[in-house]
């Protein structure tokens, strides 16, 4: 999702702010019934697809049901029950751990990164430089998550290649089978997440800065200012509109994965692994208890709107008191 | 979701960075180069392993391990699993699947952001934050009913269910993107034409498309390519090797157990390289219309 999040994030900073929409209201609005046939399809479609399933979703979490025959209306036991299942509490406790891996991390990380690969190596060697760095940080998120995660499978196979260089490096005795030990598995899917993660603030994080003005950082160095107090008095203060969007495209993406947790453990071994969305396909399709899975649907889906929610009006407050400086 | 593009390499900023005397201070900023280096070269490893193992025979990998170089030059991994998947059908299906997401997408997007940016109907900021939610719902919450609908219209198993799927998510993404696009576009152009006597159709297809083509180019490139990377959807409509995509072809066959890590590598290659290709190709659009996105 980044570029046209940046996009749009860019496009409030980059026109004037308030004009353009005061300027329409303050105009005699024309009648929109003309318009209203070109939001036919959207709207229909969206109705098949997402409206109408999410809703039926949502009566499903109130049933029994296998998937066929007729679904039994059971009110809220469902959810009675997820407050006591072990498995669905684990599978929350490693959203936590995928946000770290998906969102604290790379965003930390790629605020550094970006800085030093714009500020530092963009300015004190070639452009170009930076940018060849810059794709290697990228690849992987050009990639479907799946095959990326496929290959990180083997490699952290027993047989895979992270022991066969542990054991190059003589450090044979740290072989270990990387995800089929409960207690090694999540920090090692964690560890992939960040590599597959990365990338992606880097990039919207470095776009951001060609925004900002080079004489910035210039006047900075003149009076003094070391590399730290210019990453955090320029770029941070700066770029921060694409830090809100990449936190929140990042988290969302965090509490929905689903892809690299089936590729690597299935969200094994022992539940070490399982995330809500792999939690509730499996419950979907492997156990049949379809009207289980939809009440973890449900939750799941309805805290990553309240987390949305949460995000956009920070970012809302955050835009206004910046207009009122 | 996150998986994304966004342009490597940018057509050259504007020239200050060249002209401007280059300062060449002391060792610092080559240690700083030393260690992001160092971190872009450990961030390609794993291509690395993937590429030295894609070309090893089984026993040759049985015998001297994931490290060594290949005793000889094997592409037989290649073809056992370019053959085993039936890989150029689902190379197509990759292609009929995101080809036609990208244009009925950007094409219901388009007409929803007219009526919505352009045309400000009643309501349109809760529209508008409505299509933002749905594109963060998760999948899970909407794959059962489409599963059991599709079965009971017939469309399981067929890549138009699919088809259908996606255009409606990426263009909820599409319209929201879209309609704060042309939420700024110049009233001025709008009322010459409408003064002209164009009407609503002719003012979208004559005045508004050929403005916002770039971004258009974009979110065609965009949706092109989160459609070739998802999984969740397509793992669970498609099940058949005359249906399924690239990715869930990979990922099912390796669900079987079936391939010996050479082969793993080889159809890990196979199918990261339309990807790859993609990522080339498509990379200046994609600079181009971010400037024009944002410049505007």
């Amino acid at each position: 999702m980044a570029v046209p999040d940046s996009i749009a994030a860019r496009r409030p900073a980059a026109t004037s702010p308030p004009s353009p929409t005061a300027n329409a209201k303050r105009r005699p609005s024309r009648p929109d019934a003309a318009y209203w046939l070109f939001l036919l399809p959207g709207t229909v479609l969206f109705l098949l697809v997402i409206g109408g399933p999410l809703l039926y979703t949502g009566y499903l979490s109130l049933t029994r049901w296998s998937g066929v025959g007729e679904p039994s209306f059971i009110g809220l036991e469902n959810y009675r029950n997820l407050l006591t299942d072990e498995v669905f509490w684990t599978s929350f406790r490693n959203t936590v751990a995928m946000i770290v891996a998906m969102v604290v991390v790379p965003t930390l990380v790629g605020l550094v990164l970006a800085a030093v690969l714009f500020d530092t190596i963009g300015r004190r060697f070639r452009p170009r430089t930076a940018a060849a760095l810059r794709a290697a940080f990228y690849l992987p998120q050009v990639l479907p998550v799946v095959v990326a995660g496929i290959v990180w499978g083997w490699i952290l196979r027993p047989d895979g290649a992270l022991n066969g260089l542990l054991d190059a490096v003589g450090l044979g005795a740290l072989r270990h089978d990387w995800l089929g030990d409960p207690g090694s598995a999540l920090p090692v899917v964690m560890a992939v997440m960040i590599w597959v993660q990365i990338g992606y603030p880097v990039v919207v994080f470095m776009a951001a800065l060609e925004r900002v003005n080079p004489e910035l950082y210039e006047a900075a160095e003149i009076d003094g200012a070391g590399w730290w107090r210019r990453f955090r008095a320029i770029t941070l203060a700066q770029i921060r509109p694409e830090t809100f969007v990449v936190g929140l495209t990042c988290t969302i993406a965090a509490m929905k994965v689903f892809g690299p947790i089936y590729a690597l453990t299935r969200g094994g071994p022992e539940n070490a692994t399982n995330v809500p969305s792999y939690f509730a396909y499996f419950t979907f399709f492997k156990r049949l208890h379809v009207g289980y899975g939809s009440a973890i649907s449900m939750v799941l889906t309805l805290i990553i709107v309240v987390v949305a929610v949460l995000f956009i009006g920070a970012q809302n407050r955050a835009e206004r008191q910046d207009g009122a400086l | 979701m996150a998986a994304t593009l966004a342009p490597a390499r940018r057509t050259p900023p504007p020239a200050h960075p060249a002209r401007r005397p280059r300062q060449h201070r002391g060792v610092g900023r080559w240690l700083v180069l030393l260690l992001v280096g160092a971190a872009a070269l450990v961030m390609l490893v794993p291509f690395a392993f993937m590429l030295l193992n894609a070309f090893k025979s089984p026993g040759d990998y049985s015998a001297n391990g994931p490290l060594s170089w290949p005793t000889e030059f094997y592409t037989t991994g290649l073809r056992t699993y370019w053959e085993q998947v039936d890989f150029p059908v689902k190379l197509w299906n990759s292609i009929v699947i995101s080809g036609s997401v990208a244009v009925l997408a950007v094409i219901v997007s388009l007409l929803s952001a007219y009526a919505l940016g352009i045309g400000r109907v009643r309501g349109r900021l809760w529209i508008i934050g409505l299509f933002l939610l749905a594109n963060m719902l998760p999948q899970e919450a909407l794959v059962y009913p489409l599963y059991h609908f599709a079965k009971e219209a017939g469309l399981y198993n067929s890549r138009l269910a699919v088809i259908i799927i996606f255009t409606v998510i990426q263009a909820a993404f599409g319209t929201y993107l879209l309609a704060s696009v042309l939420g700024t576009f110049p009233r001025t152009l709008l009322e010459a034409a409408a003064l002209d006597g164009a009407g609503t159709w002719r003012i979208l297809w004559r005045v508004v498309l050929p403005n916002v083509r770039p971004t258009i180019a974009v979110l065609l490139v965009f949706f092109f390519i989160w459609t070739w990377n998802e999984f969740l959807i397509p793992l669970v409509m498609l099940i058949d090797n005359q249906t399924q995509t690239v990715p869930v072809a990979i990922a099912t066959l390796q669900g079987d157990r079936l391939m010996d890590a050479p082969t793993t590598n080889a159809g890990a290659l196979l199918s990261l390289l339309p990807a790859i290709l993609f990522f080339l190709i498509f990379q200046r659009t994609l600079a181009r219309g971010i400037t024009a996105g944002a410049d505007k």
